[in-house]
């Protein structure tokens, strides 16, 4: 039954439309393969048995009647970030503990109704607050990844790390996650995934638990381009009930891949050449370039000349909007409630046993930046960086590039408990320095494997594109998957 | 906002304390609900007096995840409003989030309208008094702005010994804040302008105007100064329910204000709470124990954008407004300005009045609809939509005076009937024997009975000629009031001799 796990969505779907297999078959071998593996990865941090298998039962029903939707029977992981009906929906957090939404929210009901087989929640940074997945309730996700001759356990990347550990180990044929400021791409990067960020609007935000609502956008975590496009096409969708949506008919995404980049403008920005950046990020980055070139686009240098004020204006965007978001638990309605002498003392109680170090962290920031004094120094200032960032992409998009390539991180997988990392707040958030432009400027942005480094650890490019041009991403994206290769972790666990 | 000082001192107005003059300044911040099916932000209801937490959708009890999406009613119903203040429509308006953590607060922000708001400047024209002399007075109220915001729920501090409850079921519901410029002078102003307001918002079917169920209640901002000089430090007293209380806070807080500056002492700037049982306001919490909001855009909502065109149409289809309507009774009926101020007072009774006018002489029309029927359902403890006379059986009656089928006294009677009774005017006037009798032979019978019956009385009033009004009204009392007046004292004066 092994081997059912390793089919990729396509493979798998045409397979059961052939009845090679039925979903049930298939759905069983993925809770198996979780059942042995995920003691020691945990990257689920609830396995719906039941509902799977019942789940995979309706799906053979359907494909018997002839009756099979796009997704029919592919059995998937959900981050726990998803609202998903009775289900364990807590955003790996202890103050969410026991919540079981009564709703389904839109990007997993428009999987559901495509034939889609929940498999269980997937672990993830508390709240989507981090870049290791070491900041979870339900404590780190293992990459499936080790270094050469090491059995060091290294970070999946966050915070999607659950959901990039499970598509990489075979636990669940795809994933579904979110990326805020880089929590697609780089937990992609870091397992040897692709991971695609869409356009902000492309999913509805209708039953995702918010983080940063002006950033956070849904996508797939999947094993390779193809498997993403056809996710992305069952979760995107226009929304009424969330109007930041953008009522624009999806795509076949799928029908990009194969088509010829020939003749089409790919930019390199020279602001991503950082000082200090590992010489391998720099080679995979001329790789990348030249597959690019070897293809038949032409390659242009750029200029995105305020990059450098994307990051430090992110983590104020971000935490600003996070402080009001997760304002709403405080222990009246649902979760976790601590007893305390009046209401106010209730509140402290809950809060400070509920959350998490890194998301007290950014609760904090994010007061601070809005408080009476401080608002226009720092979010009026970073609205007006982000204003300039999104200006600064518009202008090179103006200027005829089709996509821009960029490494996806500055660095391969870490190790669980990095001592740097650990000591200083600001390294980690460095790990998003080539990703958080895109959510800034509200741009789709895809993470694909394209090499390893000297320790046999994955890395991988991005490509960034024009709004709602994610065909171009899945193109481009496409060409550096079939010239690198892909990239499957030894199974130790 | 800049504070500008529009108004002239005027010593009328003055409330004189032990070292002299004093100046009320009052600014007020009205909270209004907004007439609509939905709530704000959600599909939920608005209905009042629902069991608790029946109302409350997904959103209202921000579970994780919900986002909010605008209900275009109350954009219209913002809009309108803001075309019946005269004010500025603000094409593009952002919601913001204010921030603050309550129990009945579930998302632990309220979202608002904070630097742009939907409308901006407008004003109202107030009518003060009636002064003992009769007369009104005209004052011009700036309106500051209007925004859209969300209501919170309700705490319940008594159901339970140590807990309390919340009920979510105006959790979400949307409100109006309109916000007036200090322009104020005086409680009765005050009062006056709020009942405006409220008659405008009434009008326009956006608010119902309820203070008693919650539906408008005001902030009230009151300072004191020497007339004419500086503003002084304000204090803001929440929530007053009552046009009464309004005027009953701002005298106490006024005199509170004054007793301390006369004292030598200051005014702390604080937010104060007004207690109807003992007539004064108490302390809420001072200038320093006052929250940070932390308010910024709301990233779950776009701005809102309409064109002018959008505004255009719910202008177009704007009803008549009561400063509008009352020049037109004056004008088209010929009313007194008080006679036109009561009947536009409510829309109802305007409606009513109309219906009543049509075709007939108006102030007739507006006598009987005020002094009347007004008069009956105030003593009846009746709203005007509650009437048991309708606007086309009080026409009818004042029909019958006109073509001289009844007189005036016997209308009374009459309406009387209606009122409590029911019934076609018309025939109730045949069945009941109560027509006035034209009949110059009857009359004359009438005259010769009381003349021949009181010879002495003949003789007085040969001598002295006003005694003619006594034989009228024996005759009158002879007739069961139904002998045409006209008739009788032509007939007395021809029989007696008495000319004219």
């Amino acid at each position: 039954m092994t081997e059912l796990t390793k089919l990729t969505i396509a493979e798998a779907r045409e397979k059961l439309a052939a009845k090679a297999f039925t979903a049930t078959e298939l759905t069983e071998a993925y809770l198996s393969a979780i059942d042995t593996a995920n003691e020691k990865l945990n990257a689920y941090v609830a396995v719906t048995h039941d509902k799977a298998r019942a789940m995979a039962k309706a799906s053979d029903e359907r494909i018997a009647k002839g009756e099979a939707g796009a997704l029919e029977g592919i059995p998937l992981g959900i981050k726990d970030l998803f609202a998903t009906e009775d289900v364990h929906t807590q955003a790996s957090s202890h103050i969410l503990d026991g919540f079981k939404p009564k709703y389904e929210s839109t990007v997993t009901a428009n999987l559901w109704a495509d034939g889609a087989v929940m498999l269980g929640k997937l672990n993830m940074d508390e709240f989507a607050m981090g870049s290791s997945n070491e900041t979870s309730y339900y404590g780190p996700v293992i990459n499936p990844w080790r270094a050469e001759g090491s059995n060091a356990d290294l970070v999946p990347g966050g915070s999607s790390g659950g959901s990039a550990a499970a598509v990489s180990a075979l636990l669940c044929a795809g994933a579904t996650a979110t990326d805020t400021g880089g929590s697609i791409r780089q937990p992609a990067a870091f397992t040897g995934t692709v991971g695609i960020k869409p356009t902000y609007g492309r999913c509805s935000r209708w039953g995702t638990v918010a983080f940063a609502s002006s950033l956070d956008q849904a996508g797939p975590i999947a094993r390779d381009v193809r498997d993403a496009a056809i996710l992305l096409k069952s979760m995107a969708s226009v929304d009424e009930k969330d109007t930041t949506s953008v009522d624009l008919p999806v795509p076949d995404y799928e029908a990009a891949i194969g088509q010829s980049i020939k003749g089409m403008k790919i930019g390199i920005p020279r602001e991503y050449r950082l000082d200090g950046m590992p010489e391998e990020i720099e080679a995979l980055w001329k790789q990348g370039i030249d597959w690019m070139r070897d293809a038949g686009a032409e390659i242009v240098d750029i200029s995105l000349p305020h990059t450098k004020y994307a990051l430090p204006a992110y983590y104020i965007v971000a935490p600003a909007e996070a402080s009001s978001n997760l304002a709403r638990y405080d222990g009246v309605r649902y979760g976790l409630r601590v007893p305390g002498k009046d209401i106010a003392d209730m509140y402290e109680q809950t809060r400070a046993a509920g959350f998490g170090r890194e998301v007290k962290r950014r609760i904090m920031i994010g007061t601070y930046v809005l408080s009476a004094g401080y608002y226009d120094a720092y979010y009026l200032k970073a609205q007006k960086v982000r204003t300039l960032i999104k200006r600064d992409f518009e202008q090179v998009f103006d200027q005829g590039v089709d996509a821009i390539l960029t490494p996806a991180t500055p660095s391969a997988a870490f190790g669980i408990a990095d001592q740097e990392m650990a000591s200083d707040p600001v390294k980690m958030y460095l790990n998003d320095i080539f990703t958080v432009t895109v959510n800034m400027a509200g741009l789709p942005g895809i993470a694909v494997p394209a090499g390893l480094d000297a320790k046999g650890l994955p890395l991988g490019l991005q490509l960034i594109g024009k709004p709602f041009e994610e065909e171009t991403l899945f193109r481009t994206a496409h060409v550096i998957e079939q010239a690198a290769g892909r990239f499957a972790p030894n199974k130790w666990w | 906002m800049t504070l500008i000082d529009t108004r002239t001192p005027d010593p009328k107005r003055f409330i004189s304390g032990a070292t002299g003059d004093w100046e009320i300044i009052v600014g007020m911040e009205i909270h209004a609900q907004v007439t609509s099916e939905a709530k704000l932000f959600s599909g939920a209801s608005t209905t009042f007096g629902a069991a608790p937490n029946a109302n409350v959708s997904l959103v209202d009890a921000a579970m994780p995840g919900m986002l909010p999406v605008i209900n275009e009613v109350c954009v219209k119903q913002a809009i309108r409003t803001g075309l019946g203040l005269k004010a500025q429509i603000n094409l593009r308006s952002v919601f913001d989030r204010k921030n603050y953590f309550y129990p009945d607060l579930p998302q632990g922000y309220q979202i608002s309208q904070f630097k742009q708001p939907i409308v901006g400047e407008g004003k109202v024209t107030v009518s003060v008094g009636p002064a003992k002399d009769g007369s009104f007075e005209e004052i011009e109220v700036g309106i500051e702005r209007l925004h859209l915001e969300q209501d919170a729920g309700k705490s319940m501090h008594d159901q339970h010994p140590t807990m309390s409850y919340v009920d979510l079921n105006r959790s979400g519901v949307a409100l109006m804040e309109i916000v007036s410029k200090p322009d104020i002078r005086s409680a009765d102003e005050a009062k006056a302008f709020l009942t405006k307001l409220r008659t405008i918002l009434r009008y326009l079917g956006t608010c119902d105007g309820n203070m008693d169920e919650g539906s408008m209640r005001a902030d009230v901002n009151v300072s004191v100064r020497r007339p004419g000089g500086e503003f002084g430090t304000r204090c803001e007293i929440k929530n007053v329910n009552s046009v009464r209380f309004v005027g009953q806070a701002i005298e106490s807080e006024a005199r509170r204000q004054i007793a301390i500056l006369e004292d030598g002492g200051s005014i702390d700037q604080e937010t104060r709470l007004f207690d109807p049982a003992k007539g004064e306001t108490r302390s809420m919490r001072s200038k320093e124990e006052a929250h940070d909001y932390r308010y910024f855009p709301d990233p779950d909502l776009v701005p809102l954008e309409f064109d002018q065109a959008y505004v255009d149409a719910l202008a177009a289809d704007l009803t008549e407004l009561p400063d509008e309507k009352k020049a037109r009774f004056i004008e088209a009926f010929g009313l007194s300005e008080y006679d036109a101020s009561v009947l536009i007072a409510e829309k109802a009774t305007a409606d009513f009045f109309e219906k009543v006018a049509k075709g007939r002489d108006g102030k007739a029309a507006a006598n009987w609809v005020i002094n009347d029927l007004l008069g009956a359902l105030n003593k009846a403890g009746q709203g005007i939509d509650e009437t048991p006379v309708s606007a086309d059986q009080l026409g009818a009656i004042i029909d019958l005076i006109k073509n001289g089928t009844i007189s005036g006294k016997i209308a009374k009677d009459l309406f009387e009937i209606v009122f409590t009774e029911g019934g076609d005017p018309v025939a109730i006037v045949d069945e009941r024997g109560m027509k006035q009798v034209t009949d110059t032979g009857a009359i004359e019978k009438a005259v010769d009975e009381v003349i021949a019956s009181n010879p002495e009385k003949v003789e007085q009033a040969k001598a002295k000629p006003t005694l003619a009004g006594w034989f009228v009204g024996q005759v009158m009392k002879a007739t069961g009031g139904k002998a045409n007046p006209q008739a009788v004292n032509a007939l007395v004066k021809e029989k007696l001799g008495i000319d004219d």
